[in-house]
């Protein structure tokens, strides 16, 4: 899949200006919130339209405004999850899992029905309706709505935004499904690098309505505009890793990312299974000598690379540790006690509780 | 409690009336709503004005007004006759047009109400799932005001069955074509001895709109169990 995107347009005070290309099965939009996010996925599913704009989706012009193309939104086939589910109040959920269904001519199989409920867990709640569900139960009923309807490509829109951690945690796995067992497209924002870590491919950094940064999801988010973008203590890097073994006698998991293993709370997945795994900057703590009698079980041997300027206080450190890129977050005065410079040998130690996602 | 012949009539009639005027507005009165609610034009507050004016106007004065427009050298009435075979003067149509047009800003109210209370991000969500702007109208946009509708259409029927300044302005009090349950009555009060006959229609009356209250309140439960909002 090929998405290319482009568009200007003004709401008041406020002007989007960005464009971006995507071959990613999951291509996160990402950025504080009034960055501008929402108005450009408006843009691609249509329900906005913009001032100037081009929309092309595997060699297909969906939308060109030099050109006047402009395909109306329920002709586009792009399925959209909103922050709010928006279920419709006045069916059941069989009923609305099948509005979508019966617009796209009902080509889906029962048993590709039977699948995507399986998938998402929700064939217990079909005759209920909307208003008696969960949080969770009501946006996985609306992912499930959406993918029935036979999309081209999967927009999403902060779907977790609306949902307490323990819901979060819930569909997060769903979704990961979805990403890993259809081949459908999708188009994720959000603004918590949480998310974005565990589920995008490719990353767009979104700021003031214009593009600061894309690429790899892994590359990206270590980068000073990724972090910018970032709520400040949610900032840190991402590795990418693949399980190792796994020890159930003390629910750990050991996760390779380079050279280093690292212990991560229990992950339910095959060893040999890639992950990722978001350290938060302010979760790294820094050491020059090897620590003994410890508790944290990743203790890391790295150089540093660079140190960020002075803000507030504290400094965010670069680290290269075993191929990784590691961010670790010091006061200033603990940079001058360790005397911290480029090319200086470090151990990064970081608590395992605290890879929790 | 019998009724005689002549006072069983009016009842029926005055059903009747009010039973066509509120079926052959409700089409008009949606347009009307949904162009007040949703619309974007050119002299929005002028059609809201025209479409309140039978509220407020003595209602004589709106009979009088339709006399001119409909009677049967009004331009409008004159026309319709000629085309159409359309008469409204000294009928029940006109009757039933009278009642209409009282009960229009009744209904296009309720139903405007409706349609501005609808969560227009479903509309948008329909549409990403396919459906055109007329489906998503059939499929969504007219359930969720459906209360609404009904609402409007109760009002529209109340109003029609105790309307009478216009009904016997435009087309007077005649025995079995246009004289309704409420000219009915005021015959009665205006002959020695009618009492009886206008105390049997006056409970008639009473049964009718205790009836068509009930009804509106069963149906307004009925549609707010129907769509509570997810």
């Amino acid at each position: 899949m090929s998405l290319e995107v482009e568009a200007r347009h003004r709401i008041g005070a406020f002007t989007i200006d960005a464009a971006f290309t995507s071959d990613g099965s999951v291509t996160a939009l990402f950025g504080r919130s009034g960055s501008g996010k929402t108005s450009l996925i408006n843009i691609i599913a249509g329900l906005l339209r913009p001032d100037v704009g081009r929309i092309v989706l595997d060699g297909d012009v969906i939308a060109d405004s030099r050109k006047r193309i402009f395909t109306p939104i329920h002709r586009r086939r792009f399925g959209y999850v909103f922050q709010e589910a928006r279920l419709f109040p006045h069916m059941s959920v069989s009923g609305n899992l099948a509005y979508g269904r019966w617009f796209s001519g009902a080509q889906k199989s029962a048993s590709e029905f039977g699948r995507i409920i399986e998938m998402l867990g929700i064939g217990h709640l079909l005759d209920r309706r909307p208003s008696t569900l969960s949080g969770g139960e009501r946006q996985r009923v609306a992912v499930g709505r959406a993918l029935l309807a036979s999309p081209r490509l999967l927009l999403m829109d902060e779907p977790l935004a609306a949902l307490d951690e323990a819901r979060k945690a819930e569909i997060l796995p769903y979704l990961e499904r979805l990403r890993d067992e259809t081949r459908i497209p999708i188009v994720y924002v959000s603004h918590s690098v949480a998310e974005v870590a565990r589920l995008a491919e490719r990353v767009i950094v979104i700021e003031n309505g214009r593009v600061q940064a894309s690429g790899d999801a892994a590359v990206i988010l270590s980068q000073p505009a990724a972090v910018h973008a970032m709520d400040w203590r949610e900032a840190g890097a991402l590795l990418e890793g693949v399980v190792e073994s796994h020890d159930s006698a003390h629910n750990l998991t050991i996760v390779r990312a380079g050279e280093c293993l690292v212990r991560v709370p229990q992950l339910f997945v095959p060893p040999d299974h890639s992950v990722r795994l978001h350290i938060a900057a302010r979760d790294v703590m820094l050491a020059t000598a090897r620590p003994e009698g410890i508790s944290a079980l990743n203790v890391f041997e790295g150089t540093v690379i660079d140190l960020s300027p002075d803000g507030k206080g504290s400094i965010d450190v670069r680290l290269q540790c075993g191929g990784n890129v590691i961010l670790a977050r010091i006061t200033a005065l603990s940079r001058e006690a360790l005397q911290l410079a480029p090319g200086k040998s470090v151990h990064a130690i970081v608590k395992t509780v605290a890879l929790d996602h | 409690m019998t009724l005689s012949d002549a006072e069983w009539t009016a009842v029926q009639l005055s059903l009747r009336v009010a039973t066509v005027a509120m079926l052959c507005s409700l089409p008009l009165a949606l347009l009307t709503a949904m162009a007040l609610a949703r619309g974007r034009f050119w002299g929005k507050s002028i059609l809201n004005g025209i479409v309140h004016m039978p509220l407020v106007l003595p209602p004589v004065v709106t009979g009088f007004v339709l006399l001119l427009l409909f009677g049967r050298r009004g331009p409008i009435g004159a026309f319709l006759a000629e085309n159409f075979g359309i008469v409204f003067s000294f009928r029940w149509t006109g009757a039933a047009l009278a009642c209409a047009v009282m009960g229009f800003p009744l209904m296009v109210r309720s139903i405007r109400l409706s349609v501005e209370a609808v969560d227009r991000k479903l509309e948008d969500a329909a549409a990403t799932l396919g459906a055109g702007p007329a489906w998503v109208f059939m499929t969504v946009t007219l359930p969720l005001i459906l209360p609404g509708i009904i609402a409007g259409m109760i009002l529209s029927f109340a109003k029609a069955m105790g309307e009478f300044g216009a009904t016997i302005t435009f087309v007077s009090n005649i025995p079995g074509e246009t004289q309704t349950l409420s000219s009915a009555i005021y015959t009665f009060t205006q002959v020695p001895g009618g009492d009886a006959g206008a105390m049997r229609l006056a409970v008639i009356s009473v049964i009718i709109s205790m009836a068509a209250l009930m009804l509106s309140e069963i149906f307004a439960a009925l549609a707010a169990k129907r769509s509570v909002a997810a």
